[in-house]
């Protein structure tokens, strides 16, 4: 085959584009779409459309905003309600303000904490081992007198138990249960309170009720207490949910009500129900569970009057006087404030009214009945107070709900007169607005110090203190004495868990307002407090949320490892899994705020060192998204590594890092991709000619990439990384080197394996191996020959692996290799080469055109066109006449562009493969029309009007 | 000015129904029965004395005849008209005193076929009593010294128990209110209970029988209640069991209230006050 003489530059401009000026303001895909400010838009909304059109002018002419004039509708709608605010300000009345503000009032906005966010955490704080009972009497009230005096006799009750029914007048007594079959028997209660409920059955549903509210009257197992709470007010809750939805429906006939309905709405079938249920309620013999499901059914007030549930909230508050347990009453007035809360937030006079009944009612707290009841039960008094804190939290957040400061005032001087109040000061800190105790927080300091030491632990209220400084900041000058007086109380902690739990929140405080130096010294209290008897093995979660809060503040690594203690802290997480984790946040936070490239020891050091716990972390077992995981990580550490130029020093780095992490191969690939671009980095520098020096120290890092690439498993990477690097090598002059890594290449080739498991799936390889070897064969164009090796022996080389490759059966991969060198070796023998690399000789300038080297081509053309035509001829005898046209016709386009068809038997063999390609008309044709229109396109040019000839000989199947 | 009772008789059938004959009867029922304990249990048994009819009529609201399949609907109208020198008492479910209205419905039908017969109880409510009712309130305060029926008073603990209720003469449709407190008490406290009390008296040929029984008790305060903090009383006037005051020739209703204070050694301390109820 004879390829004929390409023109590279005149064709280059003969296939150029005309060049067209490109206007700034145009359209471009990339260019982002502008959104145009709404306010300024206002005017040209109201004004003519001459303004609206002037302005879209700036805007890309994005096809969604130019149909609505440059405004989309969000924006638009945005600009609405931006014009319309201060006109209806202003025209507005009193009245109009006054609807608004009431409405606000009516609605619990998303800035209150709803009852669901407490109800898991309670669950899981207040828990107990021991055993716990429930007894259920679903008798009427007559017979109760008699039954639970007589005694029953075992065998009796646990006849009764195994009665799984409440039929009316069972007696379940429930013992010995652990808290987990407690919660399951609440929930059965609660399942089968709705289905009484659902099969009509009411006075069941109500018993049900009733019966479950008892069961709060009941305060064995106190720990317990809180959790129980939780669990049968849901039960509440359902039964008030259904009583009222029940009542609703019946006056949603014939159609449904609105939610704001009112009293006129309401037939008098619906009310005579209501006031039914109200009946039954008041008629409840027990004080407890009276209290309880009238307060779970007092949304249904609205049903009866307007005034109904103003007139239930106080009278329920005060009925809860009558409870003689502090706990029990505590937790009353929180399902009450809860219940007040959801149906009638504007009513805050009864939830101040409940605040300050449990003021006066707190001496019971400390009273006899309460302390003998302790001592039976051999819990002490800091736990029994902490049992109190779910309920006066609460009560004190829908209290301090949006209720202005003078109210906060008023409740904290209550507080403050009475004696021993550290357990409702802990709930005024909880529950009042952060920005409130904030700007008190010495006030609040100095009521923590006067309390009594021995009720409740000064932790707890340091730690809620804490909390709100967390959240909202004090004065300015308070700052620093707050943190020494907290931290003075803190320190002298001596367990370590109360200890960690309370310094974890301060740790916010110290972040945020103060230096590294003060955070060094809370570390080194935080490590001094939790290394003796490793008492950090039960602190993990907290330490590491220390660690998350430091990084949130601190994303100045230099600042941050400069910190004497930052690194003993990291030592404290000992635990494999839990230092990795550590670990990964650290480089998270690292990757995602270092915004230059650094060089500073001490963070690479430091750096070095987490990356290494991280890479040390990865065995057998990791599983493969763990792996890629942490090796992004460490990539991006790399990346962000640089020694400006200081060359070596950024190898000598690389070779470090190669030893480090090793068996992380992402990480690998990164250090070749880094020492390449280093390479590439010296040659910009040197402006494109090595000095000896720099000469040295590009082949150094082509031996650093030869050197490693081998270590790698996965093959293709492997391969790249050779062809990549053997790039390099070429760009930087290093021959040699080049030539080792093509030839390193080219002898991996045979090992590739025919399925490659891509994404877990079994995918075969050809289509991969294809594509290397294609563009490995473009750069095969520009390596000159080995002077002691034979003309084109890599190519050649090259070749006698593919033949030698076993391909999969029935695949004709071989053969489009054989089709795709043919390119190659016409470019090879152009006088001058499509492209050379700068200061590199490629062949064109050793061999000059030589005849001999010409003819060397045109006979390993030869060889390959003769392989190709054979297998052609075996397709032919067999099934396959699909393939044979298809790869017929690829064969003849290669001819078309590459060889000089002037020659009589290339011509000839390029028609009969056109016919070959046409005869089983397996071919497109729509391809088959264009190109003969290239051909045509092509034969109007002076040299090659010889294709006109063969145009003629050319025919469409269709035509035949 | 008399007021009527009205409604349908609704008759429900897939068939076409034979009948001879529908008619209505209202009845309005004194039942008085002697208690055992005023008059031995064989007078009670035997001597109950005679229901006193208060009211009664009848009428026929269908002649003979057939009613056509499906639902029909008749309409019908009963003066509420005492009889004689009578007068209609409020509805109202006792122990001993029963006052109770009822409307029966009677069909007659062919041989062969049963009569069928259905009975409702209808309420009855006095007209509201014209006079302003005069609240009456009343203080009261319990110690060991104002207790009557004490066998040992040295063995009492000592407690000072001060309230008030709002009005002793009550609306039956208000609840029962006002206030305790617990000014001090030795002994805990464990329930406090109010107790709805309704004396009946039946009069008979040997005199009369007086009989004061439990209607409903309702618990304020539970456990040891916090000193010195009023604590309410509030208790709803059961719907039935109760009705306005009644004195007649034959029988009386009254109710009482009992705020009883159990302490935690099982004293029981019991404060009676009479109420006058009425309806406005």
């Amino acid at each position: 085959m004879h390829a004929r003489v390409r023109k590279y530059g005149a064709e280059l401009q003969r296939c150029r584009l005309d060049a067209v000026p490109v206007d700034l303001g145009d359209y471009h895909p990339l260019k982002p779409i502008t959104v145009t400010d709404s306010r300024s838009r206002r005017g040209g909304r109201k004004g003519s459309t001459s303004s609206s059109s002037s302005s879209s002018s700036s805007v890309a002419p994005d096809p969604l905003s130019s149909m609505l004039e440059g405004t989309d509708p969000l924006s638009l709608f945005a600009a609405a309600s931006a014009s319309e605010t201060p006109t209806l300000s202003h025209s507005s009345s009193s009245v109009e303000l006054g609807r608004k503000r009431r409405e606000n009032e009516e609605e619990v906005g998303a800035d209150f904490e709803p009852w669901s966010a407490k109800r898991g955490e309670i669950l899981a704080r207040f828990t107990t081992t021991e055993k716990l009972s429930i007894n259920l009497f679903m008798g009427s009230d007559k017979n109760k007198a008699s039954s639970p005096s007589s005694a029953v006799s075992e065998k009796v009750r646990t006849r009764l138990e195994e009665l799984d029914d409440l039929e009316e007048g069972s007696q379940r007594e429930l013992l010995n249960l652990s808290q987990q079959d407690y919660v399951n028997r609440i929930e059965e209660l609660n399942q089968s309170l709705k289905e009484a409920w659902s099969s009509d059955q009411k006075v069941k549903a109500l018993k049900i009720v009733i019966q479950c509210s008892k069961l709060l009257s009941d305060t064995s197992v106190i720990q317990f207490y809180p959790s129980k709470f939780v669990l049968i007010t849901d039960i509440l809750d359902t039964f008030g949910r259904l009583v009222y939805e029940r009542i609703w429906s019946m006056c949603s006939d014939p159609r449904p009500i609105p939610d704001s309905f009112s009293v006129e709405d309401v037939n008098d079938t619906a009310k005579e129900t209501c006031l039914n249920w109200f009946f039954k309620i008041a008629s409840i013999r027990e004080l407890i569970p009276r209290l309880y499901v009238e307060a779970a059914i007092l949304k249904c007030n609205r049903f009866l009057n307007k005034t109904g549930i103003q007139e239930t909230l106080p009278r329920l508050t005060a009925m809860i006087r009558g409870i003689g347990d502090p706990l029990v009453a505590v937790y009353a007035r929180a399902y009450l404030c809860r219940v007040g809360m959801e149906v009638a937030p504007h009513l805050k006079d009864s939830l101040n009214k409940n605040f300050f009944d449990l003021l006066a009612s707190f001496r019971q707290i400390h009273g006899d009945t309460v302390q003998n009841q302790l001592v039976i039960q051999r819990v002490e008094i800091p736990v029994y107070l902490t049992l109190y804190s779910p309920a006066i939290h609460w009560i004190l957040q829908c209290v301090a709900y949006r209720a202005p400061d003078v109210l906060l005032t008023e409740m904290m001087e209550r507080c403050k007169k009475l004696g021993n109040n550290a357990l409702l000061l802990n709930s005024v800190m909880w529950a009042f607005r952060p920005e409130f105790v904030a700007a008190r927080a010495t006030d609040f300091i100095g009521m923590i110090k006067d309390c009594d030491e021995a009720g409740f632990p000064k932790h707890l209220l340091f730690g809620s203190l804490g909390r709100s400084l967390a959240c909202a900041d004090p004065p300015e000058s308070e700052r620093l004495p707050i943190l020494n007086e907290a931290w003075k109380v803190i320190t002298k902690v001596r367990s370590p868990q109360d200890y960690i739990n309370c310094a974890e929140i301060w740790v916010e405080f110290t972040c945020r307002h103060f230096t590294k130096r003060e955070v060094n010294t809370v570390l080194a209290d935080i490590i001094k407090h939790m290394t003796p008897d490793r008492a950090f093995e039960d602190a993990y979660p907290q330490l590491q949320s220390v660690m998350k809060k430091i990084l949130t503040y601190f994303h100045n690594f230099s600042v941050l490892f400069s910190m004497e203690k930052f690194l003993p802290f990291l030592d404290m997480f000992q635990k494999d899994s839990v230092r990795v984790e550590v670990c990964k946040s650290i480089m998270e936070v690292f990757i995602k705020h270092q915004q230059e490239p650094t060089r500073d020891p001490v963070i690479l050091n430091a750096l070095l060192h987490v990356c290494k716990t991280m890479h040390d972390s990865v065995n057998a077992l990791t599983v493969e998204d763990e792996k890629r995981s942490l090796a992004l990580l460490i990539n991006g550490f790399i990346r962000m590594v640089s020694f400006g130029r200081d060359f070596e020093q950024q190898l000598s780095f690389c070779v470090e890092a190669r030893a480090t992490f090793c068996n992380l191969e992402p990480v690998i690939i990164q250090l070749i991709h880094t020492v390449n671009q280093l390479a590439m980095e010296t040659r910009r520098v040197m402006g494109g000619s090595h000095s000896r020096k720099t000469a040295a120290f590009v082949r150094a890092c082509a031996a650093y990439s030869f050197i490693t690439i081998p270590s790698l498993t996965s093959i293709f990477s492997r391969l790249h990384l050779y062809l990549l690097s053997g790039q390099v090598a070429l760009a930087n002059q290093c021959l040699s080197q080049a030539d080792a890594f093509l030839k390193a290449a080219v002898s991996v080739l045979p090992e590739v394996p025919r399925t490659i498991s891509v994404e877990g799936k079994q995918r075969s390889s050809e289509a991969f191996l294809l594509d290397f070897i294609n563009s490995f064969l473009s750069t095969l164009l520009v390596v000159p020959d080995h002077p002691e090796q034979g003309v084109l022996y890599l190519v050649r080389g090259l070749l006698n692996m593919v033949q030698d490759y076993t391909w999969e059966d029935n695949s004709d991969a071989k053969v489009r290799v054989y089709i795709s060198a043919l390119p190659l070796l016409a470019a090879m023998s152009q006088e001058s080469y499509l492209y050379t690399i700068p200061k590199v000789d490629s062949n064109e300038t050793l061999y000059g055109g030589d005849p001999k080297f010409v003819a060397e081509i045109s006979r390993l053309c030869e060889t390959l066109i003769g392989q190709v035509l054979d297998h052609l001829k075996t397709l032919g005898r067999e099934e396959g006449v699909r393939r044979q046209g298809s790869l017929a016709f690829s064969l003849f386009s290669t001819l078309l562009a590459h060889g000089d068809l002037r020659n009589n038997k290339l011509n000839q063999l390029a028609v009969n493969l056109w016919n070959l390609s046409h005869k089983n008309g397996h071919c497109d044709t729509r391809t088959s029309v264009r190109t003969l229109e290239h051909i045509k396109q092509q034969a109007q040019q002076p040299e090659l009007s010889h294709l006109s000839d063969m145009l003629l000989r050319l025919s469409l199947q269709s035509r035949a | 000015l008399v007021e009527v009772l009205a409604g349908v008789v609704v008759i429900t059938s897939k068939e076409a129904v034979q009948h001879q004959g529908i008619s209505l009867t209202m009845e309005g029922l004194v039942n008085l029965q002697l208690s055992s304990k005023s008059v031995g249990v064989f007078e009670a048994f035997y001597n109950s004395v005679k229901p006193i009819q208060l009211i009664s009529s009848n009428i026929e609201v269908a002649k003979p005849g057939k009613v056509p399949g499906g639902k029909t609907e008749i309409p019908f109208e009963f003066p509420l008209q005492a009889k004689g020198n009578k007068m209609l008492y409020e509805t109202y479910h006792g122990v001993f005193v029963n006052i109770q209205y009822t409307l029966r419905c009677d069909m007659r039908r062919p041989l062969l076929a049963k009569d069928l017969s259905k009975t409702c109880e209808f309420m009855l409510h006095c007209q509201p009593q014209k006079s302003k009712v005069q609240p009456t309130p009343v203080d009261f305060t319990i110690t060991p010294e104002t207790l009557q029926n004490v066998k040992e008073r040295t063995s009492l603990p000592k407690f000072v128990i001060r309230g008030h209720l709002d009005a002793t003469n009550c609306v039956i449709t208000q609840p029962l209110t006002g206030e305790l407190v617990v000014e001090s008490s030795e002994v805990a406290i464990k329930s406090i209970e109010l107790q709805l009390v309704r004396v009946e008296t039946c009069g008979c040929a040997e005199g009369y029988a007086r009989d004061a029984t439990e209607i409903q008790n309702i618990q304020i305060a539970e456990g040891d209640v916090c000193h010195g903090l009023p604590i309410p009383i509030y208790m709803v006037f059961p719907r039935l069991f109760t009705c306005p005051t009644l004195e007649t020739t034959n029988f009386k209703v009254e109710f009482e209230v009992n705020v009883v204070i159990v302490l935690h050694d099982d004293h029981l301390i019991t404060e009676n006050f009479p109420l006058k109820l009425c309806r406005v």
